[in-house]
């Protein structure tokens, strides 16, 4: 039949159509054997050399004395690291915390329909986001310098209801987490306003129309959609923020970084000590990356690709579960019959 | 004025559910709506046509204050909407006072707009429960009823994304209707939605005209109008042109703008689709 077909062809049909149909039935055979995947060598070269490089950098890594892993060891749990951990730590989550706060209210001056809220706002951020937080944190420590005196009294030059010295005001920590924090608000300024601006117009108009009041309606309809989109990259500001920390050792606070610096520019064991603090930054980043996926996890929920089953609303398992309304349906359909 | 202060103190069982008094809204420099009147009475069903541009949807937004008129007065139960009677004028009323005004007008809006982060049963709690601070455990029963009276009483758990347009104007119109409105304002219901899903929606409609609620619907949906609708309003260039029965308005229009509407939405259906 087929081979019939193939000779009688070329008398028979002279249109185009007509070739294509024949010529696909004597290829149905063919079309319908196993087919071969492509495949990549140039991804198997990579890969191969690429383990080549890791292999051969781990060899060093435990062949080469320099790296004096019995020091790392010695001082991985050493006091001074550990309490400059906890520095670093309580560093990042008071600063972040005061950062979110204020980058929340510039948000909403940025939004305002008050002009002068916006452009003070917009200062701000250009300032801020503009000069480097390096120098921002020793220009704060040196703040006595411009204004010996720090108080709150009647503006312009007025009598001084409280205030003290400069040096007396701005501590070592609150020159550290006021520059930590004013710069990152800058940034969590911008975050928050993207996020808000994410939320179509129609939520707010939606949430107005069925008489909710505007605390309301930004509390339980807009602010949840808008952290959405605000969650994942203060995630990356926290993680960022656990190492941006480290610039305070120019202030001489012996946060992580400056507590290794104390010990190695008398014992000269740099490398180890770099070692042991890069180990507990990975650390600390680690644990916040897997906190931040179950976050976004939780706050991408009912989008469409996202889990659209709901009840699985608990960030890694801790606290109360999201309060949920059960509804069984044979209850409700007992009623109405 | 006069008008409003007229129907202040003369208040009966005739009493329109809705009165628009002299309404006027400008964007801009560019005037929406002239001079638009009407009364709505209870149980009423009026339907709005008119072309897009006339001011159909801007009017019913004016009814429940999501556009702030720039002249004129609409009353809801009697209350003026927005702001307060005191002396001559008409004073601004603060949003708390806004919100809670908005509260008894049920608003069904053309992209639906149902709340993405709240299950379908959420979407229905969320304003009872925090608006009217009633008790989950009651509104919930409610809810369901609703929900089952719009045949979706088996997505009550599921996220709005998951459903289809038709399935999610449903549920905004039980969302609606939860806060157990005077009246029910429909702005374009079935225009953003694929046309076999359309009779669904309109049948919910149908079904919730004919259990006696107040509708102001805007639509382009003449069928639903000449079957439903008590009063027929057609607007043009800012201002009612026509109004009356379908019968009248639909079936005999009198004003040259109406004609020319009537006559291109015919000429639309009668081309036949390729």
């Amino acid at each position: 039949m087929e081979s019939a077909k193939a000779k009688t062809h070329p008398q028979h049909t002279p249109s185009n159509a007509v070739s294509a149909t024949s010529a696909l039935t004597a290829d149905q055979e063919t079309l319908a054997r196993e087919t071969v995947p492509l495949r990549h060598h140039g991804r198997t070269v990579a890969a191969v050399f690429l383990l080549l490089v890791v292999a051969n950098l781990a060899h060093s890594m435990v062949t080469n004395q320099n790296f004096q892993w019995p020091t790392v060891w010695h001082y991985l749990f050493f006091p001074e690291i550990m309490a400059g951990l906890g520095r670093t730590l309580i560093l990042t989550v008071v600063s972040m915390t005061m950062a979110i706060v204020l980058g929340i209210l510039l948000a909403a001056c940025r939004l305002s329909g008050n002009k002068v809220l916006q452009a003070v706002a917009g200062a701000y951020l250009w300032f801020f986001r503009g000069t480097p937080l390096l120098i921002q944190l020793i220009f704060l420590y040196n703040l006595s310098a411009l204004y010996p005196r720090l108080g709150i009294g009647v503006p312009f030059g007025g009598p001084e209801l409280i205030g003290g010295s400069t040096n007396l005001v701005l501590s070592l920590w609150t020159v550290a987490l006021v520059g930590l924090a004013l710069h990152e608000s800058a940034y969590m300024a911008e975050i928050v306003r993207g996020g808000l601006l994410s939320v179509p117009k129609h939520q707010t108009e939606a949430a107005a129309a069925l008489g909710m009041n505007n605390v309301m309606a930004f509390g339980r309809i807009i602010l949840p959609q808008a952290l959405r989109v605000i969650v994942p990259p203060t995630g990356n500001q926290v993680i960022g923020m656990l190492k941006y920390s480290s610039l305070v050792s120019v202030i001489a606070l012996p946060d992580l970084l400056y507590s290794a610096q104390m010990i190695y520019t008398q014992t000269f064991e740099t490398i180890p000590l770099l070692i042991v603090v890069s180990f507990w930054y990975l650390l600390c980043t680690s644990i916040l990356t897997l906190f931040q996926q179950r976050i976004e996890r939780y706050y991408g929920r009912g989008v469409a690709g996202q889990s659209t089953t709901p009840g699985r609303g608990r960030i890694l398992g801790l606290g109360m579960p999201r309060k949920r309304v059960r509804t069984t349906l044979s209850s409700t359909t007992a009623e109405e019959g | 004025m006069a008008t409003i202060a007229h129907t202040e103190h003369v208040r009966d069982q005739s009493d329109p559910i809705v009165k628009i008094v002299e309404l006027r809204k400008s964007f801009g420099d560019f005037e929406v709506l002239k001079s638009v009147n009407l009364d709505v009475y209870p149980g009423q069903v009026v339907v709005i046509l008119g072309r897009s541009g006339s001011g159909k949807s801007t009017m019913l937004r004016c009814i429940n204050h999501l556009e702030k008129p720039s002249g004129g007065a609409v009353l809801v139960n009697g209350e003026v909407v927005g702001y307060r009677l005191k002396g001559e004028k008409l004073h601004e009323l603060r949003p708390n006072e806004i919100a809670r005004q908005r509260a008894t007008t049920g608003m069904v809006f053309q992209s639906f707009n149902l709340f993405p982060h709240l299950t379908v049963l959420e979407n229905l709690l969320e304003a009872p429960c925090r608006v009217l601070r009633r008790s989950p455990h009651e509104v919930r029963d409610e809810a369901m009823k609703l929900l089952t009276s719009v045949g979706l009483a088996e997505k009550a758990n599921v996220y709005p994304s998951t459903l289809s347009g038709g399935q999610q104007q449903r549920v905004a119109i039980a969302r609606a209707l939860v806060m157990k409105p005077s009246v029910m304002l429909f702005d374009e219901p079935t225009s953003a939605l694929d046309p076999e899903l359309v009779g669904e929606v309109l049948e919910v409609m149908k079904e919730l005209a004919r259990s006696g609620m107040t509708m102001i619907v805007v639509t382009h949906e003449i069928g639903f109008a000449r079957g439903v609708a008590d009063e027929v309003v057609f607007m043009a260039e800012g201002r009612v042109a026509e109004q009356g029965p379908p019968s009248q308005v639909i079936d005999n229009p009198q004003a040259e703008a109406t004609k020319t509407f009537l006559r291109s939405l015919n000429e639309r259906r009668d081309t036949p689709v390729q």
